[in-house]
């Protein structure tokens, strides 16, 4: 009786404590396997049985991916001729820069023949190498608004150098300025062969990127003519190949659709085009390839995924091969008490 | 000295009214003014804020920002935002407490009449009234009191900590003025300006006429009643105040602690710091290469149409860009993420409900939420004893009186008939002992309105004599001026004390020479520790049974205390006052000569008995300080009792452990020589015994830590960091302070518990300071970063939410550079086939998303990780050595994670770029793919290091994957966004999935590989116990690994009651014979215990830990 009161009096009393010990008392935690951290859980470990099936699952899965996708590419037939050294006339080849860009005519004749059959539809690119259009000066260089609304004409800040000259001009910037302009036609014994140029860009691009009511405006009048004129009666939205080229590619080297052959062509046919060579590539020592290409499920002719998905599925086999032979050659016993080595001098340090 | 000084006009209005400043009090950081510049300014302090807005304001420069400055603005006002409203509620609340106290209502005179007014309005030189049981409003200088002596009690607890009532007087020159005239008193106080200083006070006061004369008075602590203090047991008091507001004694010594950087945040901030070189380094390499390349390479390129002259500015462009791209390598997420889950961490603490004291039902508490790595990183505990690791709950246990034990049988002498009887039956030597029990003290007891009677003392031994003296019907009932009144058996015996000889250290005993008011009988009544006591009994007294007595109880771990006392003649008492008044008022070594004065009436004494006092060691003190011993963390316990004591309670609970091998080294002296010695011989012994796997400890006391911390530093720290165990006793609150910071400056962490006031210190000037929120009041408890009710809660705190909290921090923090490191590193490789212009692959819709949701979720949950179960870690202490020796956190680990980013970089940015090749190579499609690739391999790298999946992580890892795409298919939907439809062609892709597969498989074949023949072949400690605790089995045998070491302590343990003359002999400390007087031996010679606190080696704790 008397050690209940005066432990309540010293402890109680202190004002110190008045305050502190209700808020304390509050706060006291409620019970939850959240709050005392105890919420189930599973504990997976790698287990050698685990380690070992996991690598095996992942060959068993990847090999048949990486063979089906590598005949899938090998399905592929794909032309691809490089002809921008080529289509110089030999007297030119000494200064290929001032060939092209003078005006004279520079079509130029190519003969491809098709190693096998090509169903349709075939698709046609042409492929530049050494063409930075992921550069940041080029990239920047567009203004999305213009080329979407009518009003956003003079939106031009971000198109530096090719915002204006005098006029604002439409579409602007560095992109549209150096539209890819070289032209083929093609003619199968002696029969022109139809390229259809329509649907080749994105739905979503004519839709919505590419305003319906924007038409070119002062566009290539400058002193500095890049590559293509666009005809400015033609809305941009129905400039294909302009909306082709503004998406721009992530890597120097791209292909950029330049129409589809909706015919089949068959095995040894020769096709001859005629190459208008417009576009400079000269000065910087890019390449420039027309490819016609088919197509399977897994697009066109790439051969990395499958033969990649083979390495992959090998070396994980490898992998789960050499750990099982490790396994049974020295086995051990997963958590061994016995390496714990502050059990070996108890209470030491 | 002369020039500081303030001079205080008493109860004069004009004169200095406005010369000090109000009691206002405010501890507000801000005002509205001024809180948006100083909380800029304060976080801007900051390296890495700098850093963001360094960032931030170049990214508004449209020529080189990669993608849009809301990317950085948007989180940076979010976390600045964040951070201010914290400091904005906090003061907020400053400044409610403080409008609280400042509109407390307070009596003060005011032009004569008795005023009631608003505390905050008290001037300096007003004279206040207060009542009992108020706090004081500031600091008073006493003027009256209701008490005709000019006595009044306070208690200091919000001071100092400590609960004992202590006496105030007024000074001599106020002594006997009317409580009528106190309204008019005037005067002069000349004081110094104010500081911090609790226990001084250098003032003198001069009364101007017509109150006394002219002479000056001087003033001491002893006449001041401070702020916060509480009078108590006095019905009013008055005082002048002489420090107002901010200026008092409190409001001085009130600072802001420093904010704690914990070791880990450190780690992170070097990291920091090495990325950021990394970072510079980068942009230098590729800012030179890209202004070369587009020196010779863009020049050609016709169509991106570089301008021939520039300026040379424009040479900064490129590398300004390149800063901008790699400026997400230091993630902006990582301080926001860390603050989270260290808030989560406190709170986790503060829910325990295994750390819930339900005693008194006192829940742990978090006050620093930022620090709570640092505990699993622990390496030094500096631990408090009396209260910390006993109960500081005395309770009288047994008793010897003339030659008879009492209690022997029950263990309990209250219970004992044989004692009640003889009270009862008024036997005269056991009435005689029981009314040294109950007067011969300091205590003041304290009668409720109940009638019911409390008592307050200085010394927690007194009050539990006092109480037990009660409960054998000798009661204490009432102490006026210098008349006790004791109720024995329901009569009423008043004594007048006449003197009290105060207790002092070295006279160990302290003494009241009372006369018997009706007989008129002047007796003189001690108490004391028998060593004091026994050698100053009269010749012929049979002293062998008390020393058997005192031998016995040690045994068992009691405090003993001998009670004496003798008839002294009217003669020899009025002669002997006259000297020890004399001695009272001398002015040159007052206490030396007070002392041998005393010492000249404390002879020839009648022992009475002896009693035996209990201090009990917390539950679970032992076992705590066995595991966090066994788990690496070195033990200093820093006491302000004496040696004896302190080596005894040491003993008591493993604190110097119980093997044979176990040694004591003893560092004494009094001058600085024999400290020298003494040190260097110590010092040699522990170098020697170093390489030996023995238990060496020493034990120092305050005089030879004050020398040697003074003069031989150097050695000093040497011997702290050989030493696992030191032992420090009668060092005072400063000294344990600066032991603190001496291991600290060897760049240890230390930890520091305590529960008093005089461990506020040290709990502030340690890495962590842990208070007990115990009897000694809440003062180490609030100035303590984490405060728990019981000391057996340090085991969990440090091996469990310590252990935790490092492991997991050191996952998120790592990982945070990880993530950002990998997409970084894309967009490095991105800019070597883009013309090292610069350009960033990803939008800015994705990179913010990036680091703020797609990452930082998944890896928030990472704070429910667990790589042990709490039992395993239990089990296993040791396992903390990985977060003491920072294994999971440092350069090399860093380096893993480095190079795991740089890998993964390699293999999402390869694979994309091969497979989206040709004419799939759009920009946005690409940089979507790209942005998966990371996405899909964070996941699965989370998954690898998440050791247990609850619902919450798989929710988060699998979540958030799924929102990924989700959140990307809401933004494709809209044609302004930037990414118009590229999620819904990609997810038709079949290439695009099976490129999501192989980036899956070939960034985590290797990590895993790497992992299981790790884990599996050089398996580190915790993956055996993940191994063992989970595979089921072995975990049963790992039971068996703790017993060797308790087999040891069986035999070891001395079975208490048979054999009590068999003393621990190893612990006869080496330098016994070398040393001289001072140097005391522990062994088998009888150690006098002292009278303050005492305890003994107490097999019975032993006991205790078998059967747990």
């Amino acid at each position: 009786m008397m050690n209940s009161n005066a432990t309540s009096s010293s402890s109680g009393v202190a004002g110190s404590t008045e305050i502190s010990t209700p808020r304390r008392n509050s706060k006291r935690p409620k019970y939850s396997k959240f709050t005392q951290q105890e919420l189930p859980a599973c504990k997976p470990i790698l287990t050698p049985g685990w380690v070992i099936s996991a690598f095996m699952l992942v060959s068993i899965v990847f090999i048949p991916i990486g063979v089906a996708s590598l005949f899938a590419s090998r399905d592929v037939v794909e032309i691809v001729d490089r002809y921008e050294t080529a289509c110089i006339p030999p007297a030119s080849k000494s200064h290929k820069v001032e060939y092209i860009q003078s005006s004279e005519d520079k079509t130029c004749n190519r003969t491809l023949r098709v190693l096998k059959r090509m169903k349709q539809p075939i698709y046609v690119y042409y492929q530049l190498d050494n063409f930075y259009q992921n550069h940041r000066r080029y990239v920047k260089s567009r203004s999305d608004e213009q080329l979407k609304y009518v009003r956003s004409e003079n939106d031009t800040s971000a198109c530096k150098p090719e915002d204006n000259n005098g006029l604002s001009i439409v579409p602007c910037g560095l992109i549209a300025w150096s539209l890819f302009n070289d032209t083929y036609s093609f003619s199968r014994n002696n029969q022109q062969l139809t390229v259809n140029k329509k649907g080749i860009s994105w739905k979503s691009d004519r839709e919505h990127k590419f305003g319906e009511k924007v038409y070119p405006k002062n566009f290539q009048n400058g002193k500095l003519i890049g590559g293509a004129h666009l005809n400015s009666s033609i809305p941009l939205s129905e400039q294909e190949d302009l909306i082709v080229w503004m998406r721009t590619a992530a890597l120097p080297t791209f292909r950029k659709l330049y129409g589809k052959i909706e015919v089949d062509l068959q095995e040894n046919e020769l096709i001859q085009v005629a190459v208008e060579n417009n576009y400079n590539t000269y000065s910087f020592n890019g390449k420039k390839k027309l490819v016609l290409s088919t197509t399977t499920w897994l697009g066109g002719k790439n051969d990395f995924l499958g033969i990649a998905y083979l390495t992959v599925g090998g070396l994980s086999f490898f992998l789960s091969m050499a750990f099982t032979v490790v396994y049974l050659a020295k086995p051990r016993r997963l958590g061994d008490s016995s390496y714990l080595s502050w059990n070996r001098n108890p209470g030491g340090h | 000295m002369s020039a500081m000084k303030r001079y205080i006009y008493i109860n004069d209005d004009e004169l200095s009214q406005n010369l000090y400043c109000d009691n206002r009090i405010s501890n507000k950081k801000y005002t509205i003014l001024n809180f948006l510049p100083k909380n800029l300014w304060e976080q801007f302090s900051r390296f890495m804020n700098q850093y963001f807005l360094l960032i931030a304001c170049l990214q508004l420069w449209s020529l080189i920002t990669p993608v849009n400055p809301a990317t950085t603005w948007g989180p940076l006002i979010i976390i600045f935002a964040i951070s201010a409203t914290k400091e904005a509620w906090d003061d907020y609340n400053r400044y409610l407490s403080d409008k609280k106290a400042n509109e407390k209502d307070v009596w003060v005179v005011k032009q004569g009449i008795k005023k009631h007014i608003q505390a905050q309005d008290i001037r300096v030189g007003n004279i206040v009234w207060l009542r009992e049981n108020v706090e004081v409003p500031c600091d008073l200088v006493l003027i009256g009191t209701s008490d005709p002596q000019g006595l009044c009690y306070v208690e200091t607890a919000a001071l100092d900590g400590e609960t004992d009532l202590k006496t105030r007087v007024i000074p001599s020159a106020c002594v006997g003025i009317d409580f009528e005239l106190l309204h008019k008193i005037k005067g002069v106080i000349e004081c110094p300006n104010p500081d911090k200083d609790i226990r001084r006070l250098d003032a003198n006061l001069r009364l101007f006429p017509p109150f006394i004369d002219n002479d000056v008075c001087s003033l001491t602590i002893k006449n001041t009643i401070l702020q916060s203090c509480y009078l108590r047991n006095t019905e009013w008091a008055c005082g002048v105040a002489v420090y107002t507001g901010n200026e008092t004694k409190l409001g001085m010594s009130r600072g802001v602690p420093e904010p704690k950087l914990t070791a880990v945040d450190a780690t992170i901030d070097k990291l920091t710091g090495a990325i950021f070189i990394f970072q510079i380094v980068v942009v230098i390499v590729l800012g030179i290469a890209g202004n070369v390349w587009k020196d010779t390479e863009a020049r050609k390129q016709w169509y991106v149409q570089y301008p021939n002259e520039v300026s040379w500015h424009e040479l900064l462009v490129i590398p300004l860009r390149f800063e901008l791209l790699c400026s997400i390598m230091i993630p902006i997420s990582v301080k926001v993420s860390l603050d989270l889950v260290k808030s989560l961490y406190a709170k986790f603490i503060d829910w325990d409900s295994e750390m819930i004291d339900l005693e008194t039902g006192t829940p742990a508490l978090a006050a620093n939420t930022a620090i709570s790595e640092d505990l699993g990183q622990v390496e030094y505990i500096m631990t408090d004893k009396t209260g910390t690791l006993t109960e500081n709950r005395m309770i009288f246990k047994r008793c010897c009186i003339s030659g008879r034990f009492y209690g022997n049988e029950s263990g309990d002498a209250l219970k004992d008939v044989e004692l009640v009887n003889a009270v009862a039956s008024g036997s005269p030597d056991v009435i005689r002992f029981l009314t040294v029990m109950a007067i011969c003290n300091t205590v003041i007891p304290i009668r409720s309105k109940s009638g019911s009677i409390s008592y307050k003392a200085q010394s927690q031994d007194e009050e539990a004599l006092v109480r037990a003296a009660a409960c054998l019907h000798m009661v204490f009932v009432n102490k006026s001026a210098d008349i006790l009144e004791i109720n024995l058996n329901g009569a009423i015996v008043q004594f007048d004390v006449l003197d009290t000889l105060e207790f002092t250290s070295d006279r160990k005993r302290m003494s009241v020479v009372v006369k018997d008011c009706k007989s008129g009988k002047i007796v003189l009544l001690s108490k004391g520790a028998d060593e004091a006591l026994l050698p100053c009994a009269h010749t012929g007294q049979q002293m062998r049974t008390f020393a058997e007595a005192v031998e016995q109880y040690a045994q068992l771990g009691l405090r003993t205390l001998c009670l004496a006392w003798r008839e002294l003649e009217e003669d020899e008492y009025r002669e002997w006052s006259l000297t020890f008044r004399d001695a009272n008022s001398s002015l040159v070594d007052r206490e030396w000569r007070v002392a041998e004065v005393c010492q000249r009436l404390e002879h020839d004494f009648e022992i009475l008995g002896v009693a035996a006092i209990e201090d009990r060691l917390q539950d679970g003190v032992p076992e705590t300080i066995k595991a966090l011993r066994q788990a690496g963390i070195n033990f200093w316990m820093l006491t302000g009792d004496k040696q004896n004591t302190a080596v005894q309670i040491a003993l008591s609970c493993n604190f110097v452990s119980p093997e044979p091998k176990g040694q004591l080294l003893l560092i004494n002296g009094k001058t600085e020589d024999e400290v020298c010695s003494s040190l260097e011989k110590v010092l040699l012994t522990m170098r020697t015994t170093n390489s030996e796997p023995k238990d060496v400890a020493f034990a120092i006391d305050g005089w030879a830590l004050e020398i040697a911390l003074k003069h031989y530093k150097k050695a000093i720290t040497e011997l702290a960091l050989l030493s696992r165990t030191a032992i420090c006793c009668r060092v005072t609150p400063s000294q344990k302070a600066q032991l603190v910071e001496l291991v600290k400056s060897c760049d240890y962490k230390t930890l520091a518990i305590g529960d008093g006031g005089n461990d506020v210190r040290m709990i502030q000037e340690a890495d962590i300071g842990v208070g007990i929120s115990g009897r000694e009041g809440l003062q180490a408890a609030r100035a303590a970063d984490y405060s728990i009710g019981k000391f057996r809660f340090l085991k969990r705190l440090i091996l469990v939410h310590g252990r935790y909290s490092y492991n997991r921090t050191a996952f998120l923090s790592q990982y945070s550079f990880y993530k950002s490191l990998l997409i970084c590193f894309i967009q490095i490789f991105f800019s070597f086939i883009s013309g090292i212009s610069g350009t960033s692959l990803f939008n800015s819709v994705s990179l913010m998303a990036y680091n703020v949701f797609y990452t930082s979720i998944p890896v928030l949950v990472s704070v429910l990780d667990k790589d042990l179960s709490e039992t395993t870690v239990m089990q296993h202490p040791q396992i903390l050595f990985y977060c003491q020796a920072g294994r999971l956190l440092n350069p090399s680990t860093f380096a893993g994670w480095f190079g795991r980013s740089l890998f993964h970089a390699i293999v999402v940015f390869v694979i994309t770029i091969r497979v989206y090749a040709f004419e799939r190579s759009d920009m946005e499609e690409m940089s979507m793919v790209a942005l998966s690739g990371c996405i899909w391999l964070q996941a699965f790298v989370v998954a690898l290091e998440t050791n247990s999946f609850t619902v919450l992580q798989h929710l988060a890892i699998w979540g958030n994957l799924a929102g990924f795409y989700f959140i990307n298919w809401i933004v494709s939907a809209f044609p302004s966004l930037g990414m118009h439809t590229i999620m819904f062609r990609l997810c038709r892709q079949r290439c695009y999935w099976a490129t999501m597969l192989l980036i899956v498989a070939v960034g985590m074949g290797p990590v895993l590989a790497l992992k299981y023949f790790r884990y599996t072949y050089r398996p580190s400690k915790i993956n055996i116990l993940q191994q063992a605790e989970r595979l089921g089995g072995p975990i049963l045998s790992l039971g068996n690994i703790e017993p060797q070491p308790r087999l040891l302590e069986k035999d070891v343990t001395p079975s208490s009651g048979t054999q009590p003359k068999n003393r621990n002999p190893i612990y006869e400390p080496l330098l016994s014979d070398s040393s001289n007087a001072t140097g005391r031996s522990f062994g088998s010679g009888t150690p006098f215990d002292f009278f303050q606190s005492q305890s003994r080696l107490s097999s019975s704790y032993y006991r205790n830990c078998k059967d747990t």
